[in-house]
C-alpha cells in the first residue's frame, strides 16, 4: 500500500471510493484534452492535450491497481487515448475552420437533434426490456418509423400524419416481433434481428415501388420548429435551444413522463415486476403476457417516432437503411442509462454528440483529406468503448430474454 | 444484455435402441422434424414473399419463375448426353450433363455466391454454438476482404501458390483478429455481443471507405478519381474449375468452402475444444463448474468465426471480385445474409451447407440481370424481396416451436410418435 492512500485512509474515504474516484478523473480528464483544444480555449500546442490526456491514463491505471475494477479503468484509459488522438488532431487544423466548426450554440442544436431519434428509441428499449423482453429489433422499428412517416407525411401532406403513420408502422413491427418472442417464445435475440431484417426489406421494397430510383421529392411537409419568444433572442441560448423541432422537446418531455410511469405508477410497477420476476407476477394476478405485448407495442411505437423525426425531421428525405445502427446505439444507451430514463438521455446526448462531432470535423479540413472519412467512425467507436468500459457493470432486469410459460 | 441466444439445436441423439420399435419410430419421427422444420420454413417464407408481391400488384409466379429460372438449378435435371473437360487438361470425356449451357452459367454464379455464404454462414454458426449471437460477418468479411485485395494487389512476381496462400491465410487471421474484440470484450469485461459486433462492422465499414477513398492508402494508383481498390494481380486469383474464367467461372473457393465445413464438423464434434465450446453455448455457469474456461471459448470461439468470414472476404476477392470499392462496400450485406443461412441451417455443418445453397440460389436468382422485365419495372426491386423473403425465414424459424407443434400433433394423429413411448 502507498503512503498516499494510507494517508487518506486515516482521513477517512474508503480505498475502493478513492479508487473509484479515480477512474471517473481519468475519463474526466480525457473527456478535457479533447476540450481544450476546441474553441473558446484553443490550445495549439499538442503538449497540452498529451498531458491531461497523459494524466488521465495515469489515473485510469492507479485506479486498477487500487482495485476500482477492470471496466472503469478501461473507460478511465480509453478514454484518456481518445482524447489525447482528438485533442492532438484538433490542434493539427486551421484556427479559422476549427471556430467555423466549433460554434458552441450550433453544436448544442446538432447534439440534440441526433440525440432525439435515439432518445426515443432508447425510451421504448427501456419500457420493453423492463417488461423483460429484449428489442435488438429497435433498428428496424426506427426504419419502418422513417420510411413510413415520411411517406406518410408526403402522401397525406401533413407532417401530423407523418407522425401517425410512421408510430403505426413501428408498433406493427413491434406486434410480429412480440407475437414471436412473447406467444411463439423465439429467442428474443433472433425474433428481433429477423424484425430488422424484414424492416429492411420491406422499406426498400416500398421504396423503390413509390418512389422508384429518383429518391424522395423534397417538397414535403416537414416537422415545424418550436421558436420561443424571448429564449430566441437571447444570445447563446437563443441559437442553442431557440429554434428547435417540436419532436425534440416532445422528446425530452417523454424522458420525463417515462420516468414517473415506471418509478410513480402503479401500472410501472407492474410492468417491472414483469420484468423481474414474472412468476411472481402471474401469481398475483397480473397478465404476464398482456403487459409485455403492452410494452413492446409501445417501445416500437416510440422508436417509429424516432425514425419519423430521423427523416421527416433531420434530413427531409428517405434512403434505404437511413437508421444506419442508431437503433442498436439507442440500445447501448439503456444499457449505459441502466434501465432509467434520464441516465439513458444522458447517454444519448452523449451519442448525440460524436454524432454532431463525426459529421462537422472533417470540415476542420478542408474537403481533400481522405482520412477524415474515419471521423466518421466516431459515434461507433465511442459506443464500444462505453459498452466495453462501463456496460458490463450494470444488472438488466432478472427475467429479460427469458420467455415466460403461462402456469 | 442477456445470456447468449439459445437456438434449438437438432436432437442429433440416437433414440433408446432397446426400448424397441415404437421408441425407434419416434426418435426417426423427431429427427425427421429436425429437417421438416427448416424445410416448412423455407417454404412458408417464399408463400409470404409471393403475397408480398401480390399485394403490390406483380404476378408472383411470373416473379418466382424468374428467379428459378436466374438460379440455373434447373441444370441438375436437364440430363443427356454431353462431353465435360476435365480441368486444367485437354482430354474430355462423356458427361450427362451439359457444361456450357445457360442454365450451367447460372449455376455457376449460384454456387459462387454459396462459397461465401457457406463461409459466413459458419461464422455465425461457431460463435452461435458457443451462445453468442456474431452479427459482425460482415466486418469481419471487410477485414478478410480489406487485406486480401491488398496482399493480392501487391507483392507482382510471387509464386501464385505462395501468392494465393499468402492471402487467404493473412485474410482468415485479420477476420479472426477483428472478431477476437469483440470475443475479449465479452470474455474480459461482459460487454455484449451483438453491440460490440455490429459497431465493429462500422468501424470496419468506415475503415474500408477511408482506405479506398481518393488519396486513401490502397486506392487504385491507375485510376486517382474513381475510389477503388487496386486490381488482385493475375497470380493471385483463384483458378477458375468451370466456365469461362473471363467470365466469372466457378472458382476453387469452392473447395476452400467445403473445406470449411468439414473442419467445423470435425471441430464442433470430435475435438476438446469443440466440446468445451458447446458446453459453454449450453450452459456457461455448469461449464465453469466443470472447470472449462468460459471467457477462454468465448475468445476462441469468436476468433474462429472471425476466420470463417475473413476466408469468405478472401475468396469472394481472390476468386471474382478482384477489386474492391465504394458502392461495393456501401452495399455490401453477405455477412447479414449468413446470419439467416447459419439460422435455417440450425448451426450444423450439414445444414449450413445446404441453406448456404438455398439463399445462394435466391441472391443470384433475384440479382437484378436475373429478372424478367416484365416482373418488376425496376429490376432492383428483386433484391429487396429477397430480403423481405430471408427476414421472414428468420421470423419464422424463430417460431419453429409452432411449426414443430403441428408436425408433433400431425405425428400423433397418423400414430407414429407417441408421449408414452419416451
Amino acid at each position: 500500500m502507498s503512503v498516499g492512500t494510507a494517508a487518506i485512509e486515516r482521513v477517512g474515504v474508503d480505498r475502493a471510493d478513492l479508487a473509484r474516484y479515480l477512474g471517473w478523473l481519468g475519463a474526466g480528464l480525457g473527456a478535457l484534452a479533447f476540450f481544450l483544444t476546441l474553441p473558446p480555449v484553443t490550445a495549439r500546442s499538442p503538449i497540452v492535450p498529451l498531458v491531461v490526456g497523459g494524466l488521465g491514463v495515469v489515473a485510469g491505471g492507479i485506479s486498477l491497481r487500487e482495485g476500482a475494477g477492470r471496466r472503469l479503468a478501461t473507460l478511465a484509459i480509453s478514454v484518456g487515448v481518445l482524447g489525447i488522438l482528438l485533442g492532438w488532431l484538433c490542434t493539427r487544423s486551421n484556427v479559422a475552420d476549427l471556430d467555423q466548426v466549433f460554434v458552441w450554440s450550433a453544436l448544442i442544436a446538432a447534439t440534440l437533434r441526433a440525440a432525439t431519434p435515439l432518445t426515443f428509441a432508447a425510451l421504448g428499449g427501456i419500457l420493453s426490456e423492463r417488461s423483460g423482453v429484449v428489442n435488438i429489433g429497435l433498428e428496424g422499428m426506427l426504419l419502418m418509423g422513417a420510411f413510413f412517416g415520411f411517406l406518410g407525411a408526403d402522401k397525406l401532406e401533413h407532417w401530423a400524419w407523418g407522425i401517425v403513420c410512421g408510430v403505426v408502422a413501428g408498433a406493427a413491427l413491434a406486434l410480429v416481433h412480440a407475437f414471436i418472442s412473447i406467444h411463439l417464445r423465439a429467442d428474443q435475440i433472433v425474433s428481433g434481428f429477423a424484425a430488422n431484417f424484414l424492416a429492411l426489406g420491406i422499406t426498400g421494397y416500398f421504396f423503390i415501388e413509390v418512389y422508384t430510383d429518383q429518391g424522395t421529392p423534397g417538397d414535403v411537409s416537414s416537422i415545424p420548429s418550436l421558436s420561443i419568444p424571448w429564449i430566441r433572442d437571447l444570445d447563446f441560448v437563443g441559437a442553442a435551444i431557440g429554434n428547435l423541432h417540436i419532436l425534440i422537446w416532445v422528446a425530452i418531455v417523454f424522458v420525463v413522463l417515462a420516468h414517473l410511469l415506471l418509478f410513480r405508477t402503479p401500472a410501472g410497477l407492474r410492468l417491472r415486476s414483469v420484468g423481474e420476476h414474472p412468476k411472481a407476477a402471474d401469481t398475483l394476478g397480473l397478465s404476464v403476457y398482456g403487459i409485455r405485448y403492452v410494452a413492446v407495442v409501445l417501445s416500437g411505437a416510440l422508436a417509429g417516432l424516432g425514425g419519423v423525426y430521423l427523416s421527416n425531421g433531420i434530413t427531409h428525405s428517405f434512403n434505404e437503411n437511413m437508421s444506419a445502427g442508431r437503433g442498436f446505439i439507442a440500445l447501448a444507451a439503456v444499457i449505459f442509462g441502466r434501465w432509467r430514463p434520464y441516465a439513458a438521455f444522458a447517454a444519448c446526448l452523449l451519442f448525440g454528440f460524436t454524432e454532431a462531432l463525426a459529421l462537422r470535423l472533417p470540415g476542420a479540413y478542408g474537403e481533400d483529406q481522405a482520412w477524415t472519412t474515419l471521423f466518421r467512425a466516431l459515434p461507433y467507436v465511442v459506443t464500444l468503448v462505453v459498452v466495453a468500459g462501463v456496460v458490463g457493470r450494470s444488472i438488466p432486469p432478472a427475467a429479460v430474454g427469458r420467455p415466460y410459460v403461462k402456469q | 444484455v442477456t445470456e447468449g441466444p439459445t437456438v434449438s439445436q437438432p436432437s442429433s441423439a440416437p433414440g433408446p435402441q432397446a426400448a424397441g420399435g415404437a421408441a425407434d419410430g419416434l426418435a426417426r419421427w423427431h429427427r425427421a422434424g429436425g429437417i421438416v422444420a427448416p424445410v416448412l420454413t423455407a417454404i412458408l417464407a417464399f408463400l409470404a414473399g409471393g403475397l408480398v408481391v401480390l399485394a403490390t400488384g406483380h404476378n408472383p409466379i411470373e416473379v418466382y419463375k424468374g428467379i428459378w429460372n436466374g438460379t440455373g438449378l434447373a441444370w441438375f435435371y436437364q440430363v443427356g448426353s454431353h462431353e465435360v473437360g476435365i480441368p486444367f487438361t485437354d482430354t474430355t470425356v462423356w458427361f450427362p450433363w451439359d457444361t456450357v449451357s445457360r442454365d450451367a452459367e447460372n449455376l455457376q454464379q449460384t454456387l459462387i455466391l454459396t462459397s461465401t455464404l457457406i463461409l459466413t454462414g459458419l461464422a455465425v454458426a461457431f460463435a452461435f454454438r458457443c451462445g453468442m449471437f456474431n452479427i459482425g460477418g460482415q466486418g469481419q468479411y471487410f477485414a478478410g476482404a480489406y487485406v486480401a485485395i491488398w496482399i493480392g494487389s501487391s507483392f507482382a512476381g510471387t509464386n501464385s501458390f505462395v501468392h494465393i496462400t499468402f492471402a487467404i491465410v493473412a485474410a482468415a487471421l485479420a477476420g479472426a483478429a477483428f472478431a477476437g474484440i469483440a470475443g475479449i470484450l465479452k470474455a474480459t469485461v461482459g460487454a455484449h455481443e451483438v453491440i460490440t459486433t455490429i459497431m465493429l462492422n462500422f468501424v470496419a465499414l468506415y475503415t474500408g471507405l477511408y482506405l479506398f477513398s481518393q488519396g486513401g492508402p490502397l486506392q487504385n494508383k491507375a485510376q486517382v478519381f474513381s475510389p477503388t481498390s487496386n486490381e488482385v494481380l493475375e497470380g493471385a486469383r483463384l483458378p477458375v474449375f468451370w466456365g469461362d474464367p473471363l467470365l466469372q467461372g466457378l472458382h476453387i473457393g469452392l473447395f476452400v468452402a467445403l473445406a470449411a465445413l468439414v473442419s467445423f464438423w470435425i471441430v464442433i464434434n470430435r475435438t476438446t475444444l469443440g466440446y468445451e465450446v458447446r458446453a459453454v453455448g449450453f450452459n456457461p455457469e455448469a461449464a465453469r463448474y466443470g472447470g472449462i474456461s468460459v471467457a477462454r471459448n468465448y475468445f476462441l470461439a469468436m476468433a474462429i468465426a472471425g476466420v470463417f468470414a475473413g476466408l469468405a472476404g478472401a475468396i469472394d476477392m481472390l476468386g471474382w471480385r478482384f477489386s474492391i470499392g465504394f458502392s461495393d462496400i456501401q452495399t455490401a450485406s453477405i455477412g447479414f445474409v449468413g446470419i439467416a443461412v447459419a439460422l435455417l441451417g440450425r448451426n450444423t455443418a450439414v445444414g449450413v451447407g445446404l441453406a448456404a445453397l438455398v439463399f445462394g440460389a435466391l441472391l443470384n436468382g433475384t440479382a437484378s440481370r436475373n429478372i424478367p422485365p416484365e416482373a418488376f419495372d425496376i429490376p432492383e426491386q428483386a433484391g429487396n424481396l429477397s430480403l423481405t423473403i430471408q427476414a421472414l425465414v428468420l421470423l419464422f424459424i424463430g417460431a419453429d416451436i409452432l411449426i414443430l407443434y403441428v408436425w408433433a400433433k400431425t405425428g400423433q394423429r397418423i400414430g407414429v410418435g407417441r408421449r408414452s413411448a419416451v
